[in-house]
């Protein structure tokens, strides 16, 4: 009887509990859980999208970008060419760091002065220090760089780089940024507390020279399971989170404790196809039908790519895998960015065509092929490659599926050892990201072609993307970066399946702004009055 | 017992030296740890830079040797992705785990012990048999579904405790502790719980069996037959007996719980070391799985010292000297 009552006792003191914990989060106070972990505070340690959505928040660049990517002014007002290698770019006034310092055109210098120079840096920022040779100082609100060559992407990089002050900055280590003591920006939240995997805690900045975000205090939660993250926000102890499962959007859709915001997102997924293999050379995972070697490599005949192309039903990928999650792509960015291709569309579902080429091309029994890829990295990676196998093996081409864990496989894929693999990209908007990185001939020398993972190579779209690397006429590179594009699409480079819809959902009377670049940044919570 | 005690940790220091090269020669199989690390936008200059920085340039034998003229000087290396001593950054996560780890043996054996000597005792009654039923789901469910169904029923459901994470911590002895606060030990509860089902389970189990071995001894009916109350038959002469196995189990998944409470601390985003080494695991950071690894070795070596020096208290027949050869 005793223990009945202690029972009944401890329940009405954990209720209390919980209801003292909800009370204590008051209306300036947002609590947000993010699915990836975030590595450092230190804006220039770690390329990585977590880090840099928490950089955001805390600091800015000198160009920032709206939701869809696009440039807008950030602590640069404006920024033109003055000169073929000469950009100039005109400061904001009347900032000031969360300390108090002012922002000035000095701390631009040492920002990019620190690039090359962070210790330790599994991925650094210094790619975007690299093409300038100097910088001028022509008065404090006025900064000058100049480069080696034209060079037109000088503000698409400035979008990457977020500016320290100098005078709390100098000499820094990560760590120091790691206990707070100089992770002091221009940005809209000061952190407070930095919980290593855990959580990160931030505070409104009174001074902050943008619109005035909506919350005082804002605790970011890292919650790396899909199902935990979710349960949280449906219980109430967080009010918005990002990555939502496809599997739920259905069911939250229909939820009215829930809100959801989408936006097309700028990550391409796709197929990589072996092209380091010539014309009679055997390709690592393609056989004959009785699995004898093939003593060629049909993925470098253009109407075998084109059949494989032909199908894939990435309407029904899209419908039945991604849950309505994507959008059918045939190229890498989409509609109503800059250098989107317009005449470019995602190729039509077409078996019989499929078959026809594969006749076409000595293949009218198909072959035998392996397609690989990932089955942690981007969503439902694992079953779309299922899906493709199918469509495959229905035209002729006996596909076994191999999926893989991240780790081991990008290895793999970077040594060239597939013959066909999923992947994914996520853009910058512009069409010379994807082509200076995925589909231009690999070249150590210029740094082409790094993440060109199937060794593809075409001199007429070299010729192109050299051409838009050295043209500072936004509107003819524009040109140039879509006939590039175009002529690669047009190749089958590259098997384009989707690009993939970002998802966020918060409680009833919150709103997160959605963006294409991925980053779940605190500013982008609103509060909304209650339905 | 000197001699006994330098032969263990003279087996430790061995079995960690064989841990660190399995694992230096496991992650180096795995695949490479600058493709996961490196922003995939990075040019092939940025690619070299990163593999020198993280002196993954040398050969697989030089890295090595560099890991061990720098171990024996006290230092595992550092996180390829937090750039933080990986012995600090596991020991800034232990707290975590710790409390999680002795609030399910808690569990386990205010709840389990007590259970087991009633279904021990009267195994045949309803009350028994059903706590036996019941432990064979403690067994048999997987710990990720009792975990999502605990924060389906008791967060989102009835909104009784919070769903996820750690509470409000108080820092003492240099480590950040949550369970002296409110708020603390409510987010404690539920991870707590799902650890330790499988705990209670056993020693529920454990318990009873020695229970039942234990009551029809001779040294029991003697000691009825001396007129001792049944409660000091029960709590002194059997319990005492039956203690052993229960011991070395509870202490061993005491360990276990310590180094792989992986599934529980993912689901219930518990920042303890299991959620850690998960996270290296996944981007291969090599130096926080070798220092982890090769401290889990050295703490279950610990465990199992511990264990048996609790035998010769428990039982003084066990002689340790005799065991050590």
């Amino acid at each position: 009887m005793k223990n009945v009552k202690t029972a009944a006792l401890a329940a009405m003191s954990l209720v209390c509990m919980s209801g003292l914990a909800q009370a204590q989060r008051t209306a300036d106070q947002m609590v947000m859980a993010v699915g990836a972990p975030i590595t450092s505070l230190d804006p220039h340690y770690h390329q990585l999208s977590p880090n840099n959505a928490v950089s955001d928040a805390i600091f800015d660049k000198l160009v920032n970008t709206d939701a869809k990517a696009r440039q807008i002014p950030g602590l640069a007002l404006s920024w033109t060419a003055v000169a073929p290698t000469v950009w100039e770019f005109k400061l904001r006034p009347n900032v000031t760091f969360q300390n108090g310092n002012a922002f000035a055109a000095e701390d631009v210098v040492f920002t990019i002065e620190r690039l090359p120079n962070v210790p330790n840096s599994p991925s650094s920022y210094a790619a975007y220090a690299r093409p300038i040779v100097r910088m001028e100082i022509v008065d404090p609100l006025t900064i000058r760089f100049h480069t080696r060559e034209p060079y037109p992407l000088l503000p698409l990089d400035m979008t990457n780089v977020r500016i320290l002050d100098k005078e709390t900055a100098e000499g820094a280590s990560t760590e120091d940024f790691n206990a707070l003591k100089v992770a002091i920006g221009t940005g809209p939240y000061r952190p407070t507390a930095y919980r290593n995997g855990d959580r990160i805690e931030f505070t409104r900045n009174p001074t902050y020279w943008g619109p005035r975000p909506d919350f005082d205090r804002v605790t970011y939660r890292m919650i790396t399971n899909d199902a935990s993250r979710l349960a949280s926000l449906l219980s109430g102890d967080v009010d918005s989170i990002d990555q939502v499962p496809t599997t739920d959007v259905a069911r939250l859709r229909a939820d009215p404790r829930v809100q959801l915001a989408e936006i097309v997102g700028l990550r391409l997924i796709f197929l990589g196809l072996d092209r380091l293999r010539g014309a009679n050379e055997n390709s690592p995972f393609i056989t004959d039908n009785e699995g004898k070697p093939l003593g060629r490599n049909p993925l470098s005949d253009l109407r075998v790519r084109r059949a494989l192309s032909m199908a894939i039903d990435r309407q029904a990928i899209v419908d039945r895998v991604m849950e309505g999650a994507a959008t059918p792509a045939g190229q890498f960015l989409p509609p109503g960015t800059y250098s989107h291709v317009p005449d470019v569309t995602a190729t039509a579902y077409d078996p019989d065509g499929a078959k026809r080429l594969l006749a076409e091309a000595g293949y009218p029994n198909g072959f035998r092929i392996q397609l690989n890829g990932p089955n942690d990295r981007y969503i439902n990676d694992s079953r779309v490659i299922q899906a493709i196998g199918q469509m495959w093996t229905r035209v002729g081409i006996r596909t076994a599926v191999e999926a893989q864990t991240w780790a081991t496989f990008v290895g793999r894929a970077a040594r060239s050892e597939y013959s066909a693999f999923l992947i994914g990209w996520g853009s910058n908007p512009d069409g010379s990201h994807p082509l200076r990185n995925i589909l231009a001939t690999v070249s150590r020398e210029q740094g082409r072609g790094a993440s060109n993972r199937g060794s593809y190579s075409n001199p007429q779209v070299d010729s192109l993307l050299d051409q838009a690397l050295a043209e500072l006429d936004e509107a003819k590179r524009e040109q140039l970066e879509i006939q590039a594009q175009r002529i690669a699409a047009e190749d089958v480079a590259v098997i384009p399946l989707h690009i993939q819809t970002n998802i966020w959902a918060t409680r009833q009377g919150y709103l997160h702004e959605p963006r294409a670049d991925e980053l779940t940044r605190p500013q982008d919570v609103h509060r909304t009055p209650a339905r | 017992m000197t001699l006994y005690l330098i032969r263990r940790l003279f087996q430790a220091l061995l079995v960690m030296l064989a841990m660190s090269l399995i694992v230096f020669i496991g992650v180096y199989g795995i695949g490479d740890p600058v493709e996961i690390l490196i922003s995939p936008d990075a040019d092939q200059a940025e690619r070299t830079r990163a593999i020198a920085a993280l002196g993954l340039d040398l050969p697989l034998w030089r890295q090595y040797g560099v890991f061990l003229l720098r171990a024996l000087q006290g230092d595992l290396g550092r996180s390829f992705v937090y750039n933080e001593p990986a012995l600090q950054l596991i020991m800034q996560r232990m707290p975590a785990t710790l409390e999680l780890a002795i609030g399910a043996t808690v569990m386990a054996i205010v709840i389990g012990l007590p259970l087991g000597l009633y279904a021990g005792l009267k195994p045949e009654s309803i009350g028994g048999k059903t706590i036996m039923a019941g432990s064979i789901l403690g067994f048999s469910l997987p710990s990720f579904w009792v975990g999502l169904m605990l924060i389906m029923v008791f967060a989102v459901q009835l909104g009784w405790l919070p769903s996820t994470g750690r509470g409000t911590t108080v820092e003492i002895l240099g480590g950040r502790w949550s369970f002296l606060t409110h708020d603390g030990l409510a987010h404690i509860i539920m991870p707590a719980m799902n650890l330790a089902l499988f705990k209670i389970s056993l020693v529920i189990r454990l318990t009873r069996a020695g229970v039942r071995e234990a009551m029809l001894m001779d040294y029991v009916k003697f000691a009825r037959a001396k007129g001792l109350t049944n409660a000091r038959v029960i709590f002194v002469h059997v319990f005492k007996n039956i203690l052993i196995p229960v011991v070395t189990v509870t202490g061993l998944e005491f360990g276990s719980t310590i180094a792989f409470s992986v599934v529980t601390e993912s689901i219930f985003a518990w920042p303890g070391m299991g959620k850690l080494i998960i996270d290296s695991i996944n981007v291969l950071d090599r130096p926080v799985i070798v220092a982890y690894l090769m401290m889990i070795v050295f703490m279950f070596i610990i465990i199992n010292l511990v264990v048996d020096l609790t035998y010769t208290v428990l039982d003084p027949r066990v002689r340790l000297e005799s065991k050590a050869t």
